[in-house]
């Protein structure tokens, strides 16, 4: 891996940082540096104030938001992370910023800053069924029409709960639940002796 | 009757259409001839690649990368590698870099070839596309020489390549450079200043830079906008600011100069295969940390650590530690960015994969709007798209 992670890079990181860091204030919740890349976590209400900043501030003018997904921490009390990452192509950098939210409370969508939000956000909504506020079309992106659940939530089967096929009598497409051949098999691979959980018959032992 | 009503019809292209480029299914509204609005509905090739990387071990997941966009299989194994070898801290050999670029400039003209070739055969010419095809073939042997696949080839392995090149591919694949400019030279004189052509392209499609920004272009849409970006110069990566190259820009963001700059490419990538073959040096092509790739099978053959360094990697597969990173690379097609989270066990946390048709397909309505039905027929051939990775 060639991509600079050196003390170059980190001070660089570390200017962009003293941009940000006056300006937002309160607004910063965290801040990150590692393996060369700089994370900054605000919260969900603020984004679209924090983004326009990036966009136009001089020092750091974030034009292109290249990515934005979700990612899903059932165990936490806010189980999403909505991450956005920018792209200053004036400064050569990246940026990574977080959000973080529930099942039910929306974040304010950013199409307003970037029109490229759009379809990552419908993504994010139908993948993981993070609300957006003020999307202009929050419809389901790539699922099925009448697709139901969020399929990349942990908690969601690998399988899913319905398979499709052609009906030779209807003359189409229906829907039916899941039925597998054999059990869908997950291996633990994880050593026994680095992994943290019980061997199995140790709960023996220990009652 | 004093008033008269006028209707807009809408008009559904896909998802079978031959110039919808895959399963495209798009409902278009239309005033005459006129589009007024298009709403791309995709997903109809979605298989769930992110959530299958969930349940793999990282060295099961490199194949899915060639599935995504399946012309450009080996660019997007290298945006993966990539990023597990940043959280890994592992060092690549130099000779394993160089086969590395070789084979991804390798595969930007294969998925050139395709692209300016097809989207000519949507917009009325032929013959470019039986010529480009026969060079795709001969590409594809470089493919199959070193990875037994023509296509999907899952060649790259965290720390290095698969295996090394078969003696004897550096002079076959000077040769076909060789001949590849004279091949450059038909097509330009088949296209270039075609009328038929020109009418198609020229004006059609237009992206100024600003918009190119705010939309999240990149790659040779970028660039024919006149945004001078390539992740090769900007951010090099692997071994690319060893090598001497330029990057192509247009001026005017329209079909034509996308089509312009992506033959420009193609030269460019043909002087940096001839560079990497060159400069290649002797050497290993794995990393030598037998915790990352295996270990030779003559080892495994005296040394138990050998074996059990084998066995371990083969069913617990590689840990990687606990973090997150972002890695993109330059693509034939964009920037080709993959999400890593990884938790510190053997399966990938999360994968967010990055791809720039996806970005581009986006930015098709405010591309088409009152152009006409077949000039969107001509900016989805130069937008670039393949359903692999779109829907992923």
């Amino acid at each position: 891996m060639t991509v600079d992670t050196g003390p170059q890079m980190i001070a660089s990181l570390e200017e962009m940082l003293a941009i940000i860091e006056p300006a937002l204030g309160e607004t910063l919740i965290e801040k990150r540096i590692a393996y060369g890349e700089l994370t900054i976590v605000v919260p969900a209400p603020q984004i679209v104030r924090v983004l326009t900043f990036l966009r136009d501030e001089p020092g750091l003018l974030f034009k292109e938001l290249v990515d934005l997904c979700g990612v899903d921490w059932p165990e936490r009390e806010q189980r999403f992370d909505v991450v956005y990452h920018l792209l200053s192509l004036h400064h050569n950098h990246r940026l990574r910023v977080k959000v973080r939210t529930d099942e039910y409370t929306p974040v304010p969508s950013v199409v307003s800053v970037y029109p490229t939000a759009g379809w990552f956000e419908r993504e994010a909504w139908d993948m993981y069924g993070i609300l957006f506020a003020d999307h202009p079309d929050l419809r389901r992106l790539l699922s099925d029409y009448g697709f139901d659940g969020h399929p990349l939530r942990k908690d969601f089967p690998l399988t899913g709960y319905v398979e499709l096929r052609y009906d030779e009598e209807q003359k189409r497409v229906v829907y039916e639940p899941v039925k597998l051949r054999q059990d869908f098999r997950t291996f633990d691979f994880l050593s026994p002796w680095e992994g943290s959980g019980m061997l199995p018959g140790d709960e023996k032992a220990q009652g | 009757m004093a008033e008269t009503e006028i209707k807009t019809f809408s008009v559904n292209f896909g998802p079978q259409h031959p110039a919808a480029h895959g399963v495209l299914r798009l409902v278009l509204e239309m005033d005459g001839e006129i589009v007024e609005r298009a709403d791309p509905h995709i997903g109809l090739l979605h298989r769930g690649t992110e959530k299958l990387i969930e349940y793999r071990p990282y060295l099961q997941n490199i194949p899915y990368f060639d599935r995504l966009d399946y012309c450009s299989m080996l660019c997007q194994e290298h945006s993966f590698v990539l990023a597990v070898e940043k959280l890994l801290g592992v060092e690549v050999p130099i000779r394993a870099r160089y086969i590395r670029v070789l084979f991804c400039e390798i595969t930007r003209i294969l998925n050139h070839l395709l692209n300016i070739t097809t989207m000519a055969l949507d917009i009325g010419a032929m013959t470019p596309l039986l010529w480009g095809f026969e060079q795709r073939e001969k590409l594809m042997e470089f493919y199959e020489a070193v990875s037994g696949a023509r296509m999907h080839a899952n060649y790259f392995r965290f720390g290095g390549v698969a295996k090394d090149m078969p003696a004897g591919l550096e002079e076959r694949i000077l040769a076909w450079c060789d001949q590849f400019e004279r091949f450059m030279a038909d097509i330009e004189t088949l296209l270039n200043e075609n009328r038929i052509f020109k009418q198609r392209t020229v004006d059609i499609g237009v992206v100024s830079a600003e918009d190119a920004l705010a939309w999240g272009f990149s790659g040779p849409m970028l660039r024919a906008s006149g945004v001078a970006w390539d992740l090769r110069k900007a951010q090099p990566y692997e071994i690319y600011d060893r090598l001497d190259f330029d990057i192509p820009i247009g001026k005017h963001g329209d079909c034509y100069d996308r089509y312009l700059v992506r033959m420009q490419e193609m030269r460019e990538s043909v002087k940096i295969i001839r560079q990497c073959i060159e400069q290649m040096p002797e050497g290993p092509v794995r990393t030598p940390n037998h915790k990352v790739t295996p270990p030779p099978r003559a080892e495994m053959k005296r040394s138990m650590e050998a074996l059990i360094h084998h066995f371990k990697l083969f069913t617990e597969g590689i840990h990687v530690p606990e973090g997150e990173v972002y890695v993109a690379t330059e693509n034939p097609k964009g920037e080709f960015a993959v999400y890593l989270v990884s938790d510190g066990t053997n399966k990938p946390y999360r994968c967010k994969i990055r791809s720039p048709a996806y970005v581009h397909l986006q930015a098709l309505e405010m591309m088409g709007k009152g152009h006409q039905l077949a000039d969107v027929v001509a900016i989805i051939g130069a937008l670039d798209v393949v359903f692999g990775e779109v829907d992923r």
